[in-house]
């Protein structure tokens, strides 16, 4: 349980005021100048030393990312910061809550990590739907520039620029890299990786993709130490974390709490437990839409952080949980999510292209129960085949979801299939092979 | 060097390889879509993925590089696997999902039996499929009269995309909608402007962009393949004749990494309509004013009568723009024979002058040499619509880095950014004189380059706006001895061999404007020369194989073959000569130009002495060797363009024209095509609406 001392994010649900003055109460742009005077190396290995990992989703640790930029230009290509706003995740609902509520410890972070990374100018890209997010972000940023706190001659001394930019909406464009397209002016297409945004991002340039929140922790990281961030939560999973619980939960929230904290104790404290209590629970998909989901059994001790997810092989991503209790149809609800990737698969490579339809389709089917239970293991093959070998993750998002229902719920699969070709008034959908057999 | 091992063999290769390459170079075949040599890597058909030792997921190798590969633990080389159950999981499944939304419509689909999804289907599929669903259906697109398309076939590999962007510089077509829903459109579905365009249909690699003129028209199995060279233009592009029987059916490109990569034009590919109909099939004698039938032997009479009647000094003979130079040899020694030295093979009176060496008429930079250039400037020339393959290698070196290219003529869109420096021989002579902003540019490149083309030369003073070409080119550092830049574009292919062997007018003689001029003249022989109107009065024989300009001025028509149905030697632009082969017989009565001349010169009693093409060759060889160096370049001195620079001459203020006002209808075969009539209504209909804008 976190203490309420041990908070980042003071103004998460919008209850004080947002701007400039509001903010500095609050701590944010205290003492940055002399944040900025640790250096960049010293800004970087606090960073490391604190743990963070991003919160983007896969939980790579942003010192380590930081230090990947250029130390100088060697060819005068300036580096760039970029922050993904485009939070689409379903489930997902934190970096709206810092956009709208503390846009200032955004603008802070951008001021910090870019400086740490060499960085001239910061782009925020801010997802399509969140009209009102950019607006309250833009104004934070026009204050930061009125006060004089990032900008040319700011009174921190490190020249920044930080603009923001309105995506149109794809889920793809939170991808980084085509994020970076998009933000070029392109069809947002993931690039080939390599060579790396860090080598060659935005423009051509060095380039660092992160994600909103783990900018926004950034200063109050540096100010109250990394040994204060990395004391909360468990050892290689350090820090607060937002968790955004969602489904069929008495008080669905938004909530920093410690990595790690039990699923069962995040739900019951504060979303005000499942609906019709915790034995009602039938499964969690703990990070947002894309990972595998867990069915209740597995729930009941179960740490929330990125290793102890990563074991049960389903992830902590976003963090986003989402609850569903045991009126839900979970296989029509992975049937959704299912038709979700296929609408916002990109289109450029051939498995996502192709696999993202064809199992919706199939898993579609299988909700109606109209399908054969020999298909459940070629579904699971397809969603292996989309798994891996694809230009970027939305190939995996797209199969986990159908690979954790496969895994867990088979037999609610199977169950469905019986009901249907039980139906005697029913024509149920006919074997091709017997059907074959029945002509000759 | 990096040392890797693929599939257990060591190999040693630039670590800017892909390994896709590296994987070749040790032997191991790749299978893939949307790879292209000449094209940007893409990696979206995900059929060349491999497994990289250490990488948890396979990798795509035509992207991935030798150099992003990490060494082992004790530094051992990357190791790849082109052949580990992942890899051939990997690629069934790739190939499964390419086939599900893939309609099995290869019997009626005109890609059959060269289809790339058909053979990798084979090699790397497996033998039934699982999808239960319904297949995808694509609307089918409009892309003009050559590019028929069937898009529920497309695969998305993009590779038509990234050509018309990359190479042809127009980007006409493009992706909408997106995952499964992505279709590739020309967004107004109007016909594509690229006069590159065919070569969509030969980089497709399943059915879904057909050559639309050759639709339903027969099985690459049922076609004969011959190996010849083009002429439509003068960069003499290396194609292959495909024909059935007696009939030319497709032209498709050969590679020559020299002159046309493996690209050709749209003119070059589908002028095959051209070849079949309004061909001269037979002789024909005028008789009170009209054409009539006639044998051999009485055409020959006809044409015996009249030139034993008549002085030498009024004969004359002017080769055209696609004669080879073995039948431009046998005129000119049959001309030489009757005494006469009226011979030309410049019929838009382009004024080189085989006297002053080949370096004043040849494009001597070479064609792959554009590559090597860092400046250009363009005089009076029109690349795009001259040589469109050529300036695709143009735009290929804009693309390589900064090269900054001038234009002195008129105003054209050659798909790369130009610095519009003048109309006319005036900005020419500022640039001679280092004048101008463009000047020091030339000058400070280390390769400069001029292009000169035929609008500068094809006029009264083209001597002399040559002269001063070349003193442009000597004054801007592009003629030295390692680097020649003068560049001379030509229009027609017959016109280099022509020059090299001397078929321009002998002391005293009369040049092509002159010999069809009223009254200089009593019998005027023309060999497929149909650019040339010949004043009334002259007797004009005409030997050729389309019923167009010439044949209808002229007076007794001997019927010849086009190139495609006889052997020849072509020299290109660059100075190249080049064999083509015979893929058909001509029709009816035409026989080779050369053996028409031949036996022509029997019946004149100035019997030629060679019985064969093998004894017509041998005795041009003899008069010009470097003739013989098939496929190679014998380079031009230096000298020859310094001394062109040092002539004098006084130049005509009047702006370049544009030589070529129609790409699709420049020659006889072009004219006779309704392909080439449909490609040409469509250009035009575009330039209109394009001016209406």
């Amino acid at each position: 349980m976190l203490h309420d001392r041990d908070r980042i994010f003071t103004n998460l649900y919008g209850l004080h005021d947002w701007g400039l003055e509001g903010a500095r109460k609050r701590g944010a742009w205290d003492g940055t100048k002399a944040l900025l005077e640790k250096g960049r190396d010293g800004i970087i290995n606090e960073i490391k030393a604190s743990g963070l990992r991003g919160r983007g989703g896969a939980g790579f640790p942003t010192g380590l990312k930081w230090s990947f930029m250029p130390k100088t230009s060697a060819d005068g290509r300036p580096s760039y910061l970029v922050v993904n706003a485009d939070e689409s995740e379903p489930g997902t609902c934190k970096d709206r809550e810092i956009l709208r509520h503390d846009p200032h410890l955004l603008v802070e972070g951008c001021l910090v990590a870019g400086f740490a990374m060499g960085a001239s100018a910061g782009y925020i890209y801010v997802r399509g739907e969140f009209i009102r997010e950019r607006e309250r972000l833009q104004a934070a940023i026009d204050q930061a520039y009125e006060a004089r706190l990032i900008g040319k001659n700011n009174i921190h001394g490190y020249d920044f620029e930080l603009y923001v930019h309105h995506g149109a909406g794809a889920y793809i464009c939170g991808e980084e890299t085509a994020l970076l397209e998009s933000l070029e002016g392109k069809k947002g297409m993931p690039r080939l990786k390599p060579p790396f945004p860090a080598n060659v991002g935005l423009y051509g340039c060095p380039t660092t993709v992160n994600n909103v929140e783990s900018i926004a922790v950034g200063p109050t990281i540096l100010r109250r130490g990394a040994s204060w961030f990395s004391s909360i939560g468990r050892p290689n999973n350090t820090g607060t974390k937002l968790f955004c619980i969602s489904g069929h939960v008495e008080k669905p929230c938004n909530v920093e709490e410690e990595m790690g904290i039990p699923l069962r104790e995040l739900i019951d404290r504060h979303a005000g437990g499942v609906r019709g209590g915790w034995d009602n629970l039938l499964a969690v998909i703990p990070g947002g839409s894309s990972v595998r989901c867990l069915p209740a059994d597995l729930c009941n001790d179960l740490p929330m952080d990125f290793d102890s997810l990563m074991k049960l092989k389903s992830g902590l991503g976003t963090a986003a949980v989402i609850v569903m209790d045991k009126s839900t149809d979970i296989v029509r609800a992975i049937a959704r999510i299912s038709y979700f990737y296929r609408h916002e698969s990109c289109g450029q490579c051939t498995p996502c292209r192709e696999g993202t339809g064809w199992m919706w389709r199939v898993v579609s089917r299988m909700a109606e129960g109209r399908a054969h239970k020999r298909e459940i293991d070629m579904l699971l093959e397809v969603s292996k085949q989309v798994e891996g070998h694809t230009i970027c993750a939305l190939g995996d998002a797209a199969a986990w979801p159908i690979q954790g229902l496969i895994t867990h719920f088979r037999h609610e699969i199977e169950k469905r299939i019986d009901e249907y070709a039980g139906r005697p008034d029913d024509e149920g959908v006919r074997d091709p092979d017997t059907v074959a057999e029945a002509a000759e | 060097m990096t040392k890797i091992v693929v599939d257990g063999i060591e190999v040693d290769v630039p670590p800017e390889y892909t390994l896709l390459q590296a994987c070749e170079a040790a032997g191991a075949e790749i299978p893939r879509f949307c790879f292209h040599e000449r094209l940007s890597i893409a990696g979206n058909c995900r059929m060349c993925l491999v497994e990289l030792k250490g990488s948890p997921k396979p990798v795509a190798s035509c992207a991935w590089g030798v150099r992003d590969c990490r060494p082992g633990p004790n530094g051992e080389p990357p190791q790849v696997e082109t052949r580990s159950p992942m890899v051939r999981k990997a690629r069934e499944g790739v190939m499964e999902f390419l086939l599900i939304n893939h309609p099995l419509d290869c019997p009626i689909c005109d890609q059959g039996g060269e289809c790339d999804l058909q053979d990798q289907a084979m090699a790397y599929g497996v033998d039934s499929s699982r999808f239960q669903e319904n297949k995808r259906a694509v609307e089918d697109k409009y892309l003009g009269a050559l590019v028929k398309t069937s898009m529920n076939r497309c695969i998305q590999c993009t590779r038509c995309v990234r050509f018309v962007t990359e190479v042809a510089g127009v980007p006409e077509l493009g992706a909408i909608g997106r995952g499964e829903d992505m279709e590739i459109t020309s967004y107004l579905e109007q016909a594509l402007t690229s006069e590159l365009q065919g070569n969509v249909v030969d980089l497709c690699p399943v059915g879904a962009l057909t050559s639309k003129p050759y639709a339903f028209t027969a099985r690459p199995w049922e076609l004969s393949k011959t190996q010849s060279v083009d002429v439509m233009d003068a960069v003499g592009s290396a194609i292959r004749v495909d024909s059935r029987g007696r009939e030319v059916l497709r032209i498709l490109p050969r590679l020559n990494e020299d002159v046309n990569e493996e690209w050709i034009s749209d003119k070059t590919r589908h002028v095959v309509d051209g070849l079949r109909v309004q061909r001269l099939d037979r002789p024909y004698v005028r008789e009170n004013g009209r054409l009539r039938p006639a044998s051999w032997a009485e055409a020959f009479k006809a044409i015996a009568a009249r030139i034993d009647t008549t002085g030498p000094g009024r004969i004359g003979a002017i080769a055209g723009d696609l004669a080879t130079v073995e039948e431009m040899f046998a005129l000119k020694e049959l001309l030489s024979g009757l005494g006469s030295a009226n011979i030309d093979c410049r019929q838009d009176g382009a004024a080189f002058d085989p006297a002053l060496g080949r370096g004043t008429y040849l494009f001597n930079p070479t064609i792959a040499g554009i590559e090597k250039a860092d400046a250009l400037v363009v005089v009076g020339a029109d690349p795009r619509r001259e040589a469109a393959v050529l300036n695709a290698r143009i735009r290929k070196r804009w693309r390589m880095g900064p090269f900054a290219v001038g234009l002195i003529g008129p105003r054209v869109d050659l798909t790369y950014p130009v610095h519009y420096l003048g109309a006319g021989p005036d900005t020419l002579a500022d640039l001679a004189a280092g004048k101008g902003d463009f000047a020091p540019i030339l000058s400070a490149a280390e390769r400069p380059m001029l292009l000169l083309g035929a609008g500068a030369t094809a006029r009264p003073d083209g001597a002399a706006v040559a002269a001063l070409a070349a003193k442009a080119a000597v004054a801007a550092g592009a003629v030295t001895d390692e680097w020649n830049g003068f560049g001379v574009l030509h229009t027609a292919a017959s016109r280099v061999g022509g020059l090299d062997i001397g078929f321009v007018p002998g002391q005293g003689g009369l040049d092509a404007a002159r010999m069809a001029a009223f009254g200089t003249l009593d019998v005027l022989v023309l060999l497929g020369a149909d650019e040339i109107e010949v004043a009334p009065e002259t007797f004009v024989v005409y030997i050729g194989t389309h019923g167009d300009r010439g044949a209808h001025r002229a007076d007794v028509i001997l019927p010849g073959a086009a190139y495609t149905e006889k052997s020849g030697i072509w020299v290109n632009t660059e100075g190249r000569p080049q064999m083509g082969l015979r893929a058909a017989f001509p029709p009816g009565d035409a026989r080779e130009d050369w053996a028409i001349l031949r036996a022509l010169s029997d019946v004149l009693g100035r019997k030629l002495p060679y019985d064969s093409l093998a004894a017509l060759r041998a005795a041009l060889f003899k008069a010009h060797p470097h003739l013989q160096r098939i496929d190679r370049i014998t380079p031009a001195s230096a000298d020859d363009v310094h001394r062109l620079a040092s002539r004098a001459g006084s130049v005509d203020a009047a702006p370049f024209a544009p030589t070529i006002t129609d790409f699709y209808l420049t020659n006889p075969i072009a004219r006779a095509s309704a392909v080439m009539a449909e490609c040409s209504a469509l250009a035009q209909g575009s330039a209109a609406l394009r001016a209406a804008e």
